[in-house]
């Protein structure tokens, strides 16, 4: 656990380091996750030492996004009058862009066909 | 004969330490899971906006400010960094299925990453913001660290697109059931990717609590079409913003 936890810190300084040598428009984590994605592939093996690390981090991902979450009310004050701009072009965009993305890919076969929620 | 008065310097060296943020932070999110649990695991129910109104409640009542609270929540929202790492895993494991449907997934990426840039600047223009205010909101639907760059590039301002980020995660979150179930896009796959791409990483937590493979495909879209509105945001904006204004 505690090694799959060091090779997942060490392979986001990995990222951090690439993203600011070669100026990469992306966060440093984004590269650390392609590289170790690169990584995985190469050595097979590694896949073992990370995987419990991993599925416990990213079984509680919602919780990781709580304490930036609460900013919203620090910065709703800064979005003074335009509300009504703010949240219908949110609403009306993401409803799109879900539905342009699902539609395209709605003949992808695979997983369970079953309509669960999602 | 309780002590108050060294009780409420008790609250002040509490208050003071981080130890208090962080506490909040997970008993939070443990009362938001809970009430998901009752809620039979409803959309509505989303753990990260049921725990933000509880610890926003919390902090309007004890008068503790944000910036204290952040001193310990820092701990959780430093994780972010190693989970986005982490989310190479799953996406290996689907590895021979990307390799099967790169050219749907390719035409999904750039289709949709287009779609969630135009749309909210059209919709935005249409009913009147100002050109800081398209560019505060034309990259709403990345992961906050790109969000936030790519919003002041364009002369937006990167705190309020940070918040806008997590609502339109929030929002996407929830109202993609109802959405996919419309529209009858059926599979994991398809779904996951969608959620990642138009509703980035809480989207993707979301898709992980439903199946690991939704959250696979969420995971990818997430990171795919944070680097893809890097590249294109910065001349798209202009150019859509010049032709309908």
């Amino acid at each position: 656990m505690l090694a799959a936890f060091a090779v997942l810190l060490l392979f986001q300084c990995l990222g951090e380091g690439i993203v600011f040598v070669l100026r990469l428009p992306l966060p440093g984590p984004v590269a650390g996750m392609l590289l170790l994605a690169a990584a995985l592939i190469v050595f097979p093996k590694l896949q073992v030492l990370v995987e419990q690390a991993a599925n416990a981090l990213l079984a509680h991902l919602s919780l990781l996004f709580v304490p930036a979450g609460v900013g919203i009310v620090v910065a709703a004050s800064s979005g003074n009058g335009h509300w009504l701009a703010i949240v219908a072009s949110v609403v009306v965009s993401t409803l799109l862009a879900l539905a342009v993305t699902g539609l395209l890919l709605r003949g992808m076969k695979g997983g369970p066909a079953k309509d669960r929620d999602a | 004969m309780p002590d108050f008065a060294g009780l409420h310097q008790f609250w002040v060296y509490l208050a003071a330490s981080p130890l208090l943020g962080l506490t909040m932070t997970l008993c939070a999110y443990l009362a938001a899971q809970r009430i998901g649990a009752w809620c039979k695991g409803a959309p509505i129910a989303n753990p990260v906006a049921i725990a933000i109104a509880i610890v926003v409640g919390v902090l309007s009542l004890s008068g503790m400010s944000y910036e204290r609270y952040f001193a310990g929540a820092q701990f959780v929202h430093f994780l972010l960094g190693p989970a986005t790492v982490a989310l190479a895993v799953p996406l290996v494991r689907q590895l021979p299925r990307l390799r099967q449907h790169w050219l749907p997934l390719t035409a999904a990426l750039l289709a949709g990453c287009v779609t969630a840039i135009v749309s909210v600047v059209v919709v935005a223009q249409w009913l009147g913001a100002t050109p800081a205010l398209i560019a505060t909101l034309a990259p709403k639907s990345v992961t906050s660290p790109i969000a936030m760059a790519v919003a002041q590039r364009l002369g937006g301002l990167p705190s309020l697109t940070a918040a806008l980020v997590i609502g339109t995660g929030i929002f996407g979150a929830i109202f993609s059931t109802w959405l996919f179930h419309a529209l009858r896009v059926r599979s994991d796959a398809a779904r996951g990717f969608a959620m990642g791409l138009a509703a980035h990483g809480i989207g993707t937590a979301r898709a992980f609590q439903l199946s690991p493979e939704m959250g696979a495909f969420a995971g990818l879209a997430m990171g795919l079409n944070g680097a893809l509105t890097a590249l294109l945001a910065p001349w798209l904006v202009p150019l859509v913003t010049r032709w309908i204004g």
